[in-house]
């Protein structure tokens, strides 16, 4: 279906009034709209896209008015899914007006944005917000004069503490009032002698070919076609091609010309004139005094500190680390509330249902699947409220510039830095708050680059796996052994980002043209509601999976039974030997080495019975391919069991090496391990590194594909880490086995 | 006399003499407010030299070295 001429099937249309909110990133719109409508949102995602779509319920004299919150977009360009998103949803719900809101302080760039929409024709109104920080940097504007000249409202706010939110409100809905059911009405700027002729004639052409797309203007479409807009380009060509590539000749023709006469090129000119446009509106509107220029003033001081050359990395990483801490000694509380909760639960289960099929089910699948999911809730709202306070501030986009440098060389972002720490960077993350963190980056390719590889971090799931094994076989050492983790972790990461760059997600750098916002005290309702939203989101999605999912690994673990005759013959023989033993005189040799039988009796059976299920069938079944990096059919299933989650390793390795007493701690399965011949060095060591570096866990795959929005990449991580892992596993065995 | 925005040290102020970016790096920098004749001072540069922190007026945009090789500016006093 095409881009602009949406179905809206299955979207009810909405009977109230509705307003669109635009704005630049980090102009305070998010902060407005929880201002205008408080609890009363919906956020979803734009679908196949992770840009967020919010909508929410105002109110302004007593009526209720339908509130769409865009994505923040420095331009209407087709650059970025931000921008597409703006236009294309103000096209398709036609708001009465969308209020423009715009950062007082940096108000030629903003205008930028605002002065475009006006272009698309789409009723605008205009919110000078932050004016607190405009006035404190020695800017006055004149705004009845500015209203005037644009012929459009011009409200000023400060949307931390809802100055003047209702007023615009009140004043945007009245303005759009008076154009409903009318036809845009578009700004019409000149381009200068050079393109406005050009333009005149594209937009004729165009009206005569009858090639449209409605509500657009024609000579919106026009404009967009000389700014070389590929999105337009395809969208007008898909009616009629031939008229379309006759247009595009034209236009090439032009663009040769400029390159030949000007040295430029049309999308370049028609940017200039636009600013200079905006210069000519603000010619004695806008006065700035920089002898009271003291807002700025403070946040260079803050930076001449935090972004210094030696102090800047060391305070970084300080942050950085107690992020760590404050996450995963704060969030341990709560963690373990939960645990009890779904442990008491179990129990309930346990005592008041009969054993048998439905009650493993509940127990063994549901209660401990889901139970796995809540047990991250807690860090991820951690998380997410450490993020909101290090965006809002403005921190995070200094870590992102302090890093840079170093991020690019593998064909990431600096602000990649934030996903991998959450992840496992610092030994103890996890993988699911980490990709989810990866938002913050609003250049695609690097994004994807950093959540396909934050699975590869020593998360904290990981953990309980490397310290069974590094004490038995690196007693005294595991520290040691937990650091290298860790670092080739990072080590693999990085580097898969690089190969991944140069593969996969080819494509050069994303421009970084970055702002860095002043530092801003963030506010406790914004870091709330962010938290909130992305906990419930997470809730949702990943809760309903993960149940499915859990079921499917525990029936893989059950089924099939053995047959009858050897359920049979196994009672059998322990009735035997338990009869020998009532026999046996107490304490002696005679009872000890029966009581020894009856235990390797269980034993082999519960191992039979294992071997037999699904899950065991595929574990031998894999057991040609793995015995290369040295695991046996045991540490097969163990892996398999760790797809649903990377805790599960050490208890299906538990179930595995027959502890069919569920009493029983790690400290027996070292035992167990340390016993069994399988193990040695070489083979722990490749399987360390496997257990660090292969396939993401269920929880992470379901969340890799809601932030990519396409169950391809979910796939694609899966078996491409899978393939890393066995490679490197692989390798560390031969070589070690040889020396 | 124009220079690269690159050699522009720390603390001087310039006006943007030309943008030389097209396609995509051109667009995002036009669109940061980086066009012929806006006037920009370089307030820092990063831990390890690249990128750099670029004073516009009210606002502090940083991008990379390789990406201000495209913008020649004229210094001013
Ligand atoms: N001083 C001041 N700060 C504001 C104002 N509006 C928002 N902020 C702060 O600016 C930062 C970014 O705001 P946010 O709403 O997240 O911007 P968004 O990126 O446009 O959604 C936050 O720290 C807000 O608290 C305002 O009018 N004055
Ligand atoms: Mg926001």
């Amino acid at each position: 279906m095409s881009y602009f001429h949406h179905s809206d099937e299955g979207q009810p249309r909405s009977e109230l009034p509705t307003l669109a909110l635009a704005g630049n990133p980090n102009s305070g719109k998010t902060t407005s709209f929880n201002a205008l409508t408080g609890a009363r949102q919906h956020v979803g995602n734009y679908p196949g896209i992770t840009v967020e779509q919010k909508e929410g319920i105002a109110h302004c004299d007593g009526e209720s008015i339908r509130i769409i919150d865009l994505p923040g977009a420095y331009s209407l360009t087709a650059y970025t899914q931000e921008e597409r998103v703006a236009r294309r949803v103000i096209g398709r719900e036609r708001p009465l007006a969308v209020m423009a809101l715009l950062n007082a302080g940096a108000l030629e760039r903003n205008l930028y944005l605002a002065v475009q929409l006006m272009e698309m024709g789409v009723p605008v109104s205009i919110g000078l917000n932050m004016m607190d920080e405009a006035r404190a940097m020695g800017m006055s504007i004149d705004v009845p004069q500015l209203s005037r000249r644009l012929g459009v409202p011009v409200v000023e706010t400060v949307a931390r503490t809802g100055e003047g939110l209702q007023e615009y409100l009140r004043e945007t809905l009245a303005f759009g009032r008076r154009f409903e059911g009318q036809p845009w009405h578009p700004l019409h700027i000149s381009y200068g002698p050079d393109l406005d002729p050009v333009l005149k004639h594209l937009t004729e052409s165009l009206d005569e070919e009858g090639v449209g797309c409605a509500p657009y203007p024609t000579r919106w479409l026009a404009l967009k076609l000389l700014e070389n807009d590929s999105e337009i380009l395809s969208e007008l060509s898909h009616d009629k091609p031939e008229v379309m590539a006759h247009v595009k000749e034209h236009i090439d023709e032009v663009e040769a010309h400029l390159k030949a006469t000007l040295g430029s090129s049309a999308e370049a000119i028609i940017a200039d004139y636009r600013y200079g446009y905006i210069s000519s509106l603000l010619r004695g509107v806008l006065t700035r005094r920089d002898d009271i220029a003291q807002r700025m003033d403070l946040s260079d001081r803050a930076d001449r500190i935090l972004t210094h050359q030696f102090l800047g990395p060391l305070i970084m990483l300080g942050i950085m680390y107690l992020m760590y801490r404050i996450t995963f000694s704060l969030g341990e509380v709560p963690m373990q509330w939960v645990e009890v909760f779904f442990g008491w639960l179990r129990n309930i289960v346990d005592v008041s249902m009969a054993d048998g099929v439905l009650k493993s089910m509940i127990t063994s699948g549901i209660i401990d699947g889901v139970g796995g999911v809540m047990c991250f809730v807690p860090l991820i709202l951690l998380i997410f409220m450490q993020i909101a306070i290090l965006e809002d501030s403005g921190y995070m986009a200094r870590m992102a510039y302090m890093l840079d440098r170093i991020f690019r060389i593998f064909g990431l972002h600096g602000a990649s830095v934030v996903p991998y720490i959450l992840g496992g960077g610092i030994a103890g993350g996890c993988a699911v708050p980490g990709i989810m963190a990866a938002r913050t980056l609003r250049s695609p390719r690097e994004k994807l680059a950093t959540l396909l590889t934050v699975p590869f971090m020593a998360c904290g799931a990981k953990l309980p796996v490397f310290i069974v094994f590094s004490g038995v076989f690196f007693p005294g050492n595991e520290a040691l052994v937990m650091f290298g983790l860790t670092l080739t972790g990072w080590v693999v990461a990085m580097l898969a980002a690089r190969v991944l760059r140069s593969s996969f997600i080819k494509g050069p750098a994303t421009p970084f043209v970055m702002e860095l916002p002043p530092y801003r005290m963030p506010t406790l309702q914004g870091m709330c509601i962010h938290a909130g939203e992305r906990t419930w989101e997470y809730l949702k999605k990943a809760g309903t999976v993960i149940l499915a999912i859990s079921i499917v690994v525990w029936a893989a673990m059950a089924y099939p039974g053995l047959p009858e005759d050897r359920v049979k013959a196994h009672e059998a023989a322990v009735a035997d030997i338990q009869h020998q033993i009532d026999a046996s005189e107490p304490g002696s040799v005679m009872r000890l080495s029966l009581e020894k039988a009856l235990q390797e009796e269980k034993g082999r059976f519960s191992e039979e019975a294992l071997r037999h299920t699904v899950a065991g069938r595929i574990g031998t079944a894999m057991e040609p391919v793995t015995q290369y990096a040295g695991f046996g059919w045991e540490a097969n299933i163990a892996l398999l069991g760790g797809l649903a989650a990377k805790e599960v390793i050490v208890t299906t390795l538990g179930t595995a090496y027959s502890l069919y007493d569920t009493e029983e701690d790690s400290a027996t399965l070292a035992q167990f391990i340390a016993r069994d011949k399988n193990w040695n060095i070489p083979s722990v060591v490749a399987f360390l590194l496997f257990v660090l570096l292969y396939a993401p866990c269920f929880v992470s795959l379901v969340t890799i594909r809601m932030e990519t929005g396409s169950a391809k990449w979910a796939a694609f991580s899966f078996v491409f880490n899978t393939c890393v892992a066995m490679l490197i596993a692989t390798t560390a065995y031969q070589i070690l086995s040889r020396c | 006399m124009s220079i690269p925005l690159r050699s522009l040290p720390v603390g001087r102020k310039a006006r943007i003499a030309s943008v030389r970016a097209d396609g995509e790096l051109g667009r995002r920098i036009r669109d940061m407010g980086l066009v012929t004749g806006a006037e920009v001072e370089v307030i820092g540069r990063a831990p390890l030299r690249d990128p750099v922190a670029l004073r516009l007026p009210g606002f502090t945009l940083s991008l990379r070295n390789n990406e201000a090789d495209y913008i020649l500016v004229e210094p001013v006093d």
